[in-house]
């Protein structure tokens, strides 16, 4: 007993100390791979252009007073600033907004597999879409899209919370059922449009292109109706870390520490819905993004959410970029939907996590005896 | 002095009462015990002198204030609640779970102060933890999560600890141990109260026993009192045999009832 209370007490700061250095190298390798990746974005494309030339016109638009255009082309500048810049920053605040919403799902839902849309916040965001399509909102407006989207996102989240909420208490398990119980009839209610509407060819591409995700000729406009929400949103999240912390030790331990459980969820579930809207909005369906990251972060930085939020806003921003790399060019000249390929990246690596956690726990009861 | 009332408290769940009209009381320097079988409505009770679950008949006050009239964190700066069963699910270290017992004491955008630290400090130090700081809670033996979860609710610094089964996971050396503590914590002048079915653990360190059976109190009042043996006989519907021992307290044997039975009563 007191050899092994010696080796414990030995090897403990040894543990502090690589918890930090696990955190230092998140981060050490994480940042480079990041700009690396939006350089790559906005370099990699069927016309490459040298990263020189990249600096050169970010220059010359961010610090216009100093840098001057002289030595680049008009069409180097539209590719570059009016094209690729968008939409590699999209990707990174929708795959920002994806992974902050996925951290929130798990912690709320204790568990490490839940996903940004268990609300009904991804259905709703489809089927406010495809009703913007359907009645041809989006030919007059290119706001009209985004803003039906995260409508539809917020008014599912207040079905489900009505439907699971009784006397003032909602329960989460309740939450989770009636999250897929209203998902599904949203997704099967986007579907009937879809085929009543399938004669119309145009309208329904459209649909089918924008319910498999995409980040195709995506524009500043689009950067500005998202960033403002994902930005809200992660720092919402940021604010309720420590709330998510406790949350996660289960809704009585949490109240007994103090917290307003009630208010925390309805407040947790509506920064997820907003992240989760505001990313539909501009980017459609991403599959895996909000689920894989998270889990795969958390297993590296630990489960403090103070740390697991920015590190999986970070990660998802890369990953998105980095599959939307993978949509443009591994196809030429066709573009893969960007949702068949984190769908296709993401699904190995979720049912890799499974796997090891199925293992996992079957190791742990079997270790604990009971 | 401190104290923590229910008053006439019944509560009601997916419309059944649960615990009818429990009128108990918890003071500074009080180790109390909540007796009964198996769902007879001790965890209950202790819940509802926690505030967590709101009575709906009745009332529960803290000083004399009606608990649900403080705030959420008020009551959790001041009350410590150590439930039967932790969800360890996600791998936190042994010391951030602990912290976490400040979070009724920190404002939203605060950094831990150096009375935080210390208030962790002393709660890993009395629960035994301090070697198992750095140690992720998923690897942990039921006991050692025990000592954690009660390490969390000491970091509070709280007036009141009501903890529910403390012992129901524990094997007996550290079963004694969690007693000894609370028994020590009662004589810092902490009110302590804990829900238990194991008698010989309230025969040995509770001074005060409250009997409760089908959500209903039976008895309330000195030990020796309450569980005298047909009190417990009645209430356990057992058998039940008081052996003296050489420590003073006396230990409990029970047998099944058999066919030609005879109550003590009768």
């Amino acid at each position: 007993m007191s050899a092994h209370a010696e080796i414990v007490r030995a090897s403990a700061p040894a543990v502090a100390e690589r918890q930090r250095l696990r955190l230092g190298m998140f981060y050490v390798v994480l940042l480079p791979v990041l700009a690396v990746s939006i350089l790559a974005g906005i370099a990699i494309g069927s016309t490459p252009i040298p990263w020189q030339t990249i600096l050169h016109v970010i220059g010359t638009k961010v610090l216009s007073h100093w840098v001057s255009t002289a030595g680049l082309s008009d069409s180097d500048i539209v590719i570059v600033w009016l094209i690729r810049v968008p939409r590699v920053m999209v990707a990174v605040f929708v795959g920002a907004g994806l992974a902050t919403a996925g951290v929130i799902m798990q912690a709320l839902f204790r568990n490490p597999l839940a996903e940004p849309g268990l609300v009904g916040a991804g259905p709703g965001a489809v089927l406010g879409a495809v009703i913007a399509f359907v009645a041809g909102w989006t030919l007059h407006s290119v706001l009209a899209l985004p803003l039906a989207a995260i409508v539809g996102a917020l008014l599912a989240l207040v079905l489900v919370y009505a439907m699971a909420t009784r006397g003032g208490v909602t329960p989460v398990a309740t939450l989770l059922l009636a999250g897929i119980a209203v998902g599904t009839l949203l997704s099967a209610l986007s579907s009937l449009l879809l085929s009543l509407h399938i004669v119309d060819w145009q309208i329904a591409q459209e649909i089918v292109f924008w319910m498999m995700g995409g980040l195709d000729s995506r524009t500043w406009t689009h950067l500005w109706i998202c960033a403002p929400f994902v930005l809200l949103g992660v720092a919402a999240a940021m604010i309720q870390s420590r709330d998510l912390d406790l949350l996660q030790q289960g809704e009585e331990t949490a109240a007994s520490l103090g917290l307003d459980i009630e208010a925390s969820k309805r407040l947790l579930t509506l920064t997820a819905a907003l992240l989760t809207g505001a990313a539909v909005a501009v980017a459609g369906l991403l599959a895996f993004v909000g689920l894989v990251v998270p889990h795969a972060v958390r297993l590296v930085v630990g489960p403090s959410n103070r740390r697991l939020l920015p590190a999986s806003a970070l990660a998802g921003a890369a990953f998105l970029i980095l599959c939307d790399l993978a949509a443009r060019t591994l196809h030429p000249p066709t573009e893969i939907r960007l949702g068949v390929v984190t769908a296709l990246i993401g699904g190995p690596i979720f049912i890799w996590l499974l796997w090891r956690r199925s293992w996992e726990s079957g190791g742990e009861s079997g270790s604990a005896g009971q | 002095m401190n104290t923590l009332a229910a008053k006439n408290a019944s509560i009601s769940r997916n419309g059944r009462c649960i615990l009818r009209d429990a009128t108990v009381s918890l003071s500074s320097g009080q180790l109390l015990s909540i007796v009964g079988p198996n769902g007879s409505g001790k965890s209950t009770l202790l819940r509802t002198l926690a505030g967590l679950w709101q009575a709906s008949d009745g009332e529960v006050l803290l000083n004399g204030q009606p608990i649900q009239s403080l705030s959420r964190k008020d009551v959790a700066k001041r009350i410590a609640f150590v439930p039967q069963e932790s969800l360890m699910d996600f791998s936190f270290t042994v010391g951030e779970i602990v912290a976490m017992g400040r979070h009724p004491h920190r404002g939203r955008f605060s950094r831990e102060t150096a009375t935080d630290r210390e208030a962790v400090e002393n709660a890993l130090e009395r629960c035994d933890v301090v070697q198992l700081r750095h140690r992720l809670v998923t690897t942990l033996s039921g006991g050692e999560r025990q000592r954690v979860v009660i390490a969390r609710g000491l970091a509070i610094d709280p007036e009141f600890i009501l903890l529910d089964e403390p012992t129901a996971n524990l094997d007996v050396e550290h079963g004694l141990e969690v007693l000894e503590l609370c028994s020590t914590l009662a004589k810092d002048g902490k009110a302590v109260a804990f829900a238990t079915h194991d008698l010989n653990a309230v025969a040995r360190y509770a001074s005060s026993v409250v009997l409760v059976q089908g959500g209903k109190l039976i008895d309330a009042g000195d030990r020796e009192h309450v569980l005298s043996r047909k009190n417990v006989e009645e209430v356990f519907r057992v058998r039940a045999e008081l052996v003296a021992t050489d420590e003073g307290h006396p230990v409990y044997v029970f047998h099944r009832r058999t066919e030609n039975y005879q109550s003590v009563s009768e």
